[in-house]
């Protein structure tokens, strides 16, 4: 009862979020600030989890498959495949759900507890189309953008760990990430990424929004939106992988 | 005039407010008080639109808003300024920013008229040379002088305050009581407040509305409040030593 009861909800939030805005030039420069803040402040971790995560990728692949019989430029194959299908869109959505998703479950919920939200309310303002479509527009352009930029440096990392530890030589390397490529996977993993932006912000935003009480609650909901999050996402890979690769 | 007609509000099985009727006039400061838990705030809320009511109705000038949607409740929410307990000015906006806020949305001022009349709404409540500072830059009076501030930049018609003084010195809940007196004589505005401190009742409640368990108990002003009869507004009025003490003296 409860699931139906929160989904409800969600539902009329959403609603209430895609309503037409009250004047388009302030939401235009609330959507830039959401762009700087969700989007552009996260190219630093994508970068630094892209690059180690990517040169796992590497070295696992490498040690695994030790066989006379399996040409070394698949080692650079698989952690392509691996980082293009998988890792960019799925791993970087999970970690972005934890950045993101608490920020902006406790913004939205401090501003609840202290009000704010109140006021925006009385002043005449749709509360939760100004404050939660900007995150929504900003997660979902930027996003993709921060996958492309994951699944570069992925590479990147994959390429500098095998040349350095000798697992693999950088031709092989190279010969393999370029070996049966399938421009398809790019645009799924770009598919997927835009569907987590929303999963992320919306339902960050919900949690927020509809918090009760003081500081504890707001922490709670902080926790709530990434576990909520983590668990959608995990949920549409697996749809949207039926749905796409089938 | 705010017309509160027999109005009823509960949260899950717990009724708060009970059959609650009044009328606030215009030009006048109308003061709701009461012990905390007795029900101003969700009273205060429900008159602003805050929070549906169950039962009754509210008028504004003859416009019965509470059963107005969103969207036409945001034609009356226009014209009404708010101050809230803790202020609710935005965090994230400087003190000028949180002025020109409700300018940005709901007028088509130049960016220099804007910031004109911000300046002039932050003069009228002696805020000075702090336009940049941010919310946690100044203190909780000046905080409260700033909301008043947002809240008259569009010239309101109806100005809310839910315990203006609440986490203030004496001196400073005096000034914000004057400032209030004054913008309701100047913008000739319906202004209800919320508080349960006598000193703001005795400064310039005009007409007091004394709630008890969620219930109007009395009605009358701060000369009439002295002489009441009623118990259970007696036992409020003179809750401290000092204040029996004067009433005995008297």
């Amino acid at each position: 009862m409860q699931f139906f009861y929160n989904f409800g909800k969600y539902v009329i939030l959403l609603t209430k979020v895609f309503s037409k805005p009250e004047k388009s030039k302030i939401y235009y420069k609330q959507t830039l600030k959401e762009l700087i803040n969700l989007g552009v402040n996260s190219i630093g971790i994508v970068i630094v989890i892209s690059a180690f995560t990517g040169a796992v990728i590497t070295l696992q692949t490498a040690y695994n498959t030790e066989n006379p019989f399996y040409p070394r430029y698949l080692i650079g194959l698989m952690a392509r495949d691996t980082i293009i299908l998988e890792f960019s869109s799925t791993m970087v959505g999970l970690i972005l759900a934890g950045k993101i998703g608490s920020n902006i479950a406790s913004e939205i919920g401090t501003m609840r507890i202290t009000e704010q939200i109140d006021a925006l309310e009385i002043m005449g303002v749709n509360s939760a189309s100004y404050l939660i479509l900007p995150k929504i527009i900003a997660s979902v352009l930027f996003n993709p953008l921060l996958t492309m930029i994951s699944i570069a440096v992925g590479v990147f990392g994959g390429w500098i760990a095998g040349t350095v530890t000798g697992v693999v030589s950088s031709e092989d390397y190279i010969y393999g990430i370029q070996f049966a490529f399938i421009p398809f996977y790019v645009t799924y993993a770009l598919i997927k990424t835009v569907f987590y932006a929303f999963v992320i912000t919306s339902v960050s935003s919900y949690c927020g929004y509809f918090v009760r009480g003081g500081a504890l609650e707001v922490g709670r909901s902080s926790t709530k939106a990434v576990v909520y999050s983590c668990i959608l996402i995990l949920l549409c890979d697996v749809i949207l992988t039926q749905l796409i690769l089938s | 005039m705010i017309k509160v007609d027999h109005i009823w509000k509960s949260f899950n099985r717990q009724t708060v407010l009970k059959d609650i009727s009044v009328e606030f006039e215009k030009g006048k400061n109308n003061l709701i008080i009461g012990q905390s838990g007795s029900g101003k705030t969700v009273l205060l809320k429900s008159i602003v639109g805050l929070l549906d009511i169950d039962k009754g109705e509210v008028k504004y000038d003859d416009v019965v808003y509470s059963k107005l949607n969103f969207k036409k409740k945001k034609e009356i929410r226009k014209k009404i300024g708010m101050l809230f307990q803790g202020s609710a000015l935005f965090d994230s906006s400087t003190v000028e920013e949180n002025v020109i806020y409700p300018l940005n949305m709901f007028t088509n001022m130049s960016y220099e008229e804007k910031r004109e009349r911000a300046n002039f709404c932050l003069n009228r409540v002696n805020i000075l040379n702090a336009n940049q500072l941010y919310p946690s830059e100044i203190s909780g009076g000046m905080q409260k002088r700033v909301a008043i501030a947002r809240a008259i930049a569009l010239n309101p018609e109806y100005l809310f305050c839910d315990e203006p003084d609440s986490g203030l010195d004496p001196i400073t809940t005096l000034r914000i009581n004057n400032l209030i007196k004054e913008i309701t004589e100047e913008f000739n505005t319906i202004t209800i407040v919320n508080t349960h401190d006598m000193n703001s009742v005795m400064e310039f409640g005009e007409k007091i509305i004394f709630i008890h368990m969620g219930q109007k108990w009395w009605e009358g002003t701060n000369k009439d409040i002295l002489h009441t009869e009623n118990e259970k507004l007696n036992d409020f009025v003179f809750a401290n030593h000092m204040a029996k003490r004067l009433k005995q003296i008297k």
